[in-house]
């Protein structure tokens, strides 16, 4: 969460974060909707808007700063993190935002990605997540299904995928939250949580390339589907789904199992409730790692655990150090330690 | 001191430490050029070291080795040839002595000279003087090993912290030698071991043991006296070029009133400029060590785009990974210095000795047109100077800057008058004032052709810039095919107007005639030298050194037109002289080039610059 003044903000509206580039997304492609939620998002902030930058890699999703009126950094493949890094550390005001892909975050940029979780600094990464490269026509990603067939993959992709929330997990990330790009009313909810998280948080979107990857959500994402298949998780609530809101996940042993309320014995008291805050990354890995069919896919806020920040840390060191210096200017330095006079 | 016998006074000196690369060879060398600085002489070293940390003990690979090259006179170079070595073991003996000038002192520790010390170092007789056909040379056998062990057997010190001192025992005989004081070493004990007074109180005992002995046995016969050098007046350090160029940067951002920021990688070796830089925590230096050179670069370019002043660091390997983010840079148009600390190459090469062999890669080494402001630093204390122009010329012109240093300015070291921050030149960035209407990212100043800069954060100015080309004031995407002619004009040509903050190109000693020697960056030393040395033999020659790479001086071809033949000396194969050829095709060139991961010698250059002179 950005330090800022919430003068002049108040009266922000969506219109005032959308810049007078023409957006040159394919139609139907789900990126339109991820950038009108965090455009609705934003206001609800109370930051001024001088205050974001918007910062991306390459990719369709990285065109995505062009179309934002903030400050914004279109930078080059899978880099988006390390320039987002030095951004955020060099001015911690900011409320700085990293637009990737799975190809840009998981391929290219993967080192960068779980380098910066490390580091908890203070982003707000949203991966759109659509299984392909889009912007190249075709290729397969790093998390394309095994087995999918695509222009580099004939005969189907012989390489199991990354799952990104097992990634950011595994790379200590104190936020990680997942979504469908059509819903947009979750999404919001979850960008704003996102942006008041104090270090990194990773937002999976998944997201459909209309074009290369039609539909490769649709089996959870679908209207009719998505009730029975997706988990939305909220803190403090019990983890039940369901059209009929009868189905809910319980621990069994050390295994993630799906039950139905009244049937077997099992009431809503045996249902899990939801603990994004809890600091043992166990359980929200196991979460992050349903997949459909054996399970729902988890979709919400998964993770939300409160540690101090990169920059955070910097700046205290600074301050800390500096008051115990003795120099006050650089002639003060150039003359410290051993010096001699020639006369 | 009641017995010496002969004290020669000498205008300069040389002196080889070598030992295995655990001996505490480069704090030997340094101490003593510390000392040899206090009491006022002029000075110039270089450490020698192996790129392993500890190569397998007693092997020429592991030799490690400093030179310090004192006199009372301008010293210009660590010297091509030691009147002294000191030689810890029969590894640093074997791989040192082609270094030493020819019936000059040689100073062994008799102990290590063991049968299996011997053939570790390739030895193939017990008697390796005869075997390296040393016998007119001023041989010293020291029992330095014994006398250590015995001089601390009192201390209760374990055996390993024992002999871990013998390097002070011969510290302390090279003092006698040339008459130094122990006093600032011992000042440095005091400091350094603050905690621990035994360990302060064993380094003195050793010393002042080596001091003692070598005193009382009169093999050091005869003396040297260097007298101080006579040198400008002023307060005086020593400093090698690394921190030299850390303390530039702080510098200028103390100067230009901005935070300054450094993301970069460790390699040798550039390593200390980001040790250093995270040292200055004091002075809100905010460094970065990133998980990769490209990232280093990133976070620089990512500071930048917040306001920061920022840098990134690296040597030639790590600037080949950084080449696609230094294009970001040109195409984003922010200000951003690189500073490569050129060793060998290609690829890994040779990691810890200097080679001028990037020049190609920091002028062209990236996609598409991409032209940024290249220097030079030429001397341990100057790239100060040149960091400091650096980061000036990057931030008022708006554009990316290498600086080119090498392992040899960057290790070397030599006293340094320190300047005064309030006659450097103001940084002036250019920020966007408050208030400016219709403001466009991408418009430019009439003069410089720069940008003006609006960090994230400022109210009123929120903009987006990229990697794809730009449209010519407003900054947004252009895929218009005039815009992007226009457009890698300006850039070009903004870079060709830096000319204007380059000085005048000058020539040292004649200043027409037959011969220019030409060099650029960390070989100046040797090139003066050699040019003094011509002179003082009764040869005529100019030099004419060159620190502003790209843009060239705006005179260059006028003092290149002033001589018949022009000699361009790189430690490369020839990339200055055909950058030159480039762009002044008029002109007689001939080169002279070295590529062995190691400095230029004055001598090689004397003769064969005499062998030009005489052809």
């Amino acid at each position: 969460m950005a330090n800022n003044n919430h003068q002049d903000s108040q009266q922000l509206t969506a219109k005032d974060f959308k810049s007078d580039q023409e957006v040159r997304w394919c139609p139907g492609c789900g990126d339109h909707a991820i950038m009108n939620a965090i455009q609705r998002t934003l206001p609800e902030l109370g930051i001024p808007r001088e205050k974001f930058a918007f910062i991306s890699g390459i990719g369709c999703s990285s065109r995505f700063p062009y179309y934002m009126n903030t400050y914004g950094f279109h930078g080059i493949h899978g880099r988006a993190s390390a320039i987002a890094s030095g951004t955020k550390t060099a001015n911690p005001e900011l409320s700085v935002w990293q637009i990737t892909g799975d190809g840009d975050s998981m391929a290219i940029g993967g080192n960068h990605l779980i380098h910066t979780v490390r580091r908890n600094i203070d982003l707000n990464i949203v991966i759109f997540n659509n299984e392909i490269y889009g912007l190249t026509k075709g290729q397969y990603s790093p998390t394309s299904k095994l087995g999918a067939v695509t222009k580099t993959s004939p005969y189907g992709t012989i390489e199991n995928p990354f799952q990104p929330g097992e990634l950011v997990i595994g790379a200590q990330g104190k936020f990680f939250a997942r979504s469908v790009d059509i819903n947009m009313k979750l999404n919001q909810e979850i960008f704003l949580e996102a942006e008041k998280h104090q270090g990194t948080a990773v937002v999976e979107i998944l997201q459909n390339c209309v074009i290369y990857n039609d539909k490769a959500h649709a089996v959870i994402a679908d209207k009719k589907h998505k009730d029975d298949r997706q988990l939305v998780l909220r803190h403090g609530e019990p983890m039940i789904f369901g059209r009929e809101r009868d189905k809910g996940i319980v621990l069994e042993g050390l295994k993630l199992k799906v039950v139905e309320i009244g049937k077997d014995g099992y009431t809503e008291d045996d249902i899990l409730v939801h603990d994004a805050k809890t600091k043992d990354p166990g359980l929200h890995l196991m979460l992050a790692n349903m997949q459909y069919p054996d399970y729902p896919v988890a979709v919400g806020i998964i993770r939300s655990v409160e540690s101090d920040t990169y920059e955070n840390k910097m700046d205290n060191q600074i301050k800390a150090i500096r008051e115990q210096s003795e120099y006050t200017c650089v002639d003060d330095l150039l003359h410290s330690g051993n010096t001699w006079e020639v006369k | 001191m009641s017995k010496k016998a002969d004290v020669i006074e000498r205008e300069e000196v040389v002196v080889r430490f070598a030992g295995d690369s655990g001996d505490g060879m480069q704090l030997t060398g340094t101490l003593f050029s510390d000392t040899s600085a206090f009491i006022g002489n002029d000075l110039s070293t270089f450490p020698d070291y192996p790129s392993e940390i500890r190569a397998p003990q007693g092997t020429i690979g592991g030799v490690s080795g400093f030179q310090v090259h004192f006199g009372h006179k301008q010293v210009n170079t660590p010297g091509d040839y030691a009147d002294v070595l000191v030689a810890m073991n029969p590894a640093a003996l074997k791989a040192n002595v082609k270094m030493v000038k020819s019936g000059g002192t040689i100073i062994v520790d008799q102990d290590s000279f063991t049968d299996k010390n011997l053939r570790k170092a390739g030895y193939e007789t017990d008697d390796p003087i005869k075997e390296d056909k040393l016998e007119g040379y001023n041989i010293i056998k020291a029992p330095v090993t014994t006398l250590t062990k015995e001089t601390l057997k009192d201390m209760g010190l374990d055996p390993k912290s024992i002999l871990r001192s013998k390097n002070m025992f011969a510290l302390g005989m090279v003092y006698w030698l040339f008459e130094r004081p122990l006093k600032y070493t011992e000042q440095f004990f005091e400091q350094k071991f603050k905690k621990k007074p035994k360990v302060i109180e064993a380094n003195k005992k050793v010393l002042e043991a080596g001091y003692h002995y070598a005193e009382t046995v009169e093999l050091l016969t005869p003396t040297y006296k260097i007298s101080p050098a006579k040198i400008e007046k002023g307060t005086y350090r020593n400093i090698d070029g690394n921190r030299a160029t850390a303390w530039g940067f702080i510098a200028a951002a103390e100067k230009a009133g901005l935070q300054l920021f450094c993301g970069s990688y460790p390699i040798t070796p550039a390593s200390e400029i980001l040790q250093e830089l995270s040292l200055r925590r004091d002075f809100g230096v905010k460094t970065f060590q990133a998980e990769d050179e490209i990232a280093g670069i990133c976070t620089a370019l990512g500071a930048s785009f917040a306001g920061s002043m920022a840098v990134t660091t690296t040597s030639g390997p790590g600037l080949a990974l950084k080449s696609e983010a230094l294009g970001l840079a040109v195409m984003a148009e922010l200000p951003l210095v690189v500073v490569d600390v050129q060793r060998g190459g290609p690829s890994t090469g040779l990691p810890t000795k200097p080679e001028q062999s990037d020049l190609m890669q920091a002028l062209y080494g990236r996609n598409g047109e991409s032209p940024v402001v290249v220097l030079a630093a030429s001397t341990p204390s100057n790239c100060f100077h040149y960091s400091y122009i650096a980061a000036k010329i990057a931030v008022e012109h708006m554009v990316p800057v290498v600086l080119l240093t090498d392992g040899f300015l960057a290790n070397g070291s030599e006293p340094w008058k320190i300047p005064k921050m309030a006659e450097y030149p103001d940084i002036k960035p250019p920020i966007v004032p408050p208030g400016e209407e219709d403001w466009m990212p991408y418009a430019r100043d009439p003069e410089k052709l720069s940008r003006t800069w609006a960090p994230a954060g400022t109210p009123g100015y929120e903009h987006r810039i990229g990697g794809l080309e730009k449209d010519e004031l407003k900054g947004s995407v252009s895929h218009n095919p005039h815009n992007h002619e226009k457009m890698t004009y300006l850039r070009e040509e903004k870079v060709n107007r830096v000319v204007s903050e380059v000085p005048d190109q000058t020539i040292e000693g004649d200043q027409e005639g037959d011969v220019l020697l030409v060099g650029w960056g960390g070989t100046y030393g040797h090139l003066r030298t050699a040019l003094d040395e011509l002179h003082k033999e009764g040869y005529q020659a100019g030099l004419s050194h060159f620190n502003y790479i790209r843009p060239l001086p705006a005179n260059t071809s006028e003092v290149l037109g002033k001589f018949k033949r022009i000699l361009v000396c790189e430690l490369n194969r020839g990339q200055f002289v055909d950058y030159l050829k480039m762009h002044y095709p008029d002109f007689n060139y001939l080169q002279y080039n070295k590529v062995q991961g190691q400095p230029f010698t004055t001598i090689e250059i004397k003769e064969h610059v005499k062998k030009l002179l005489e052809a």
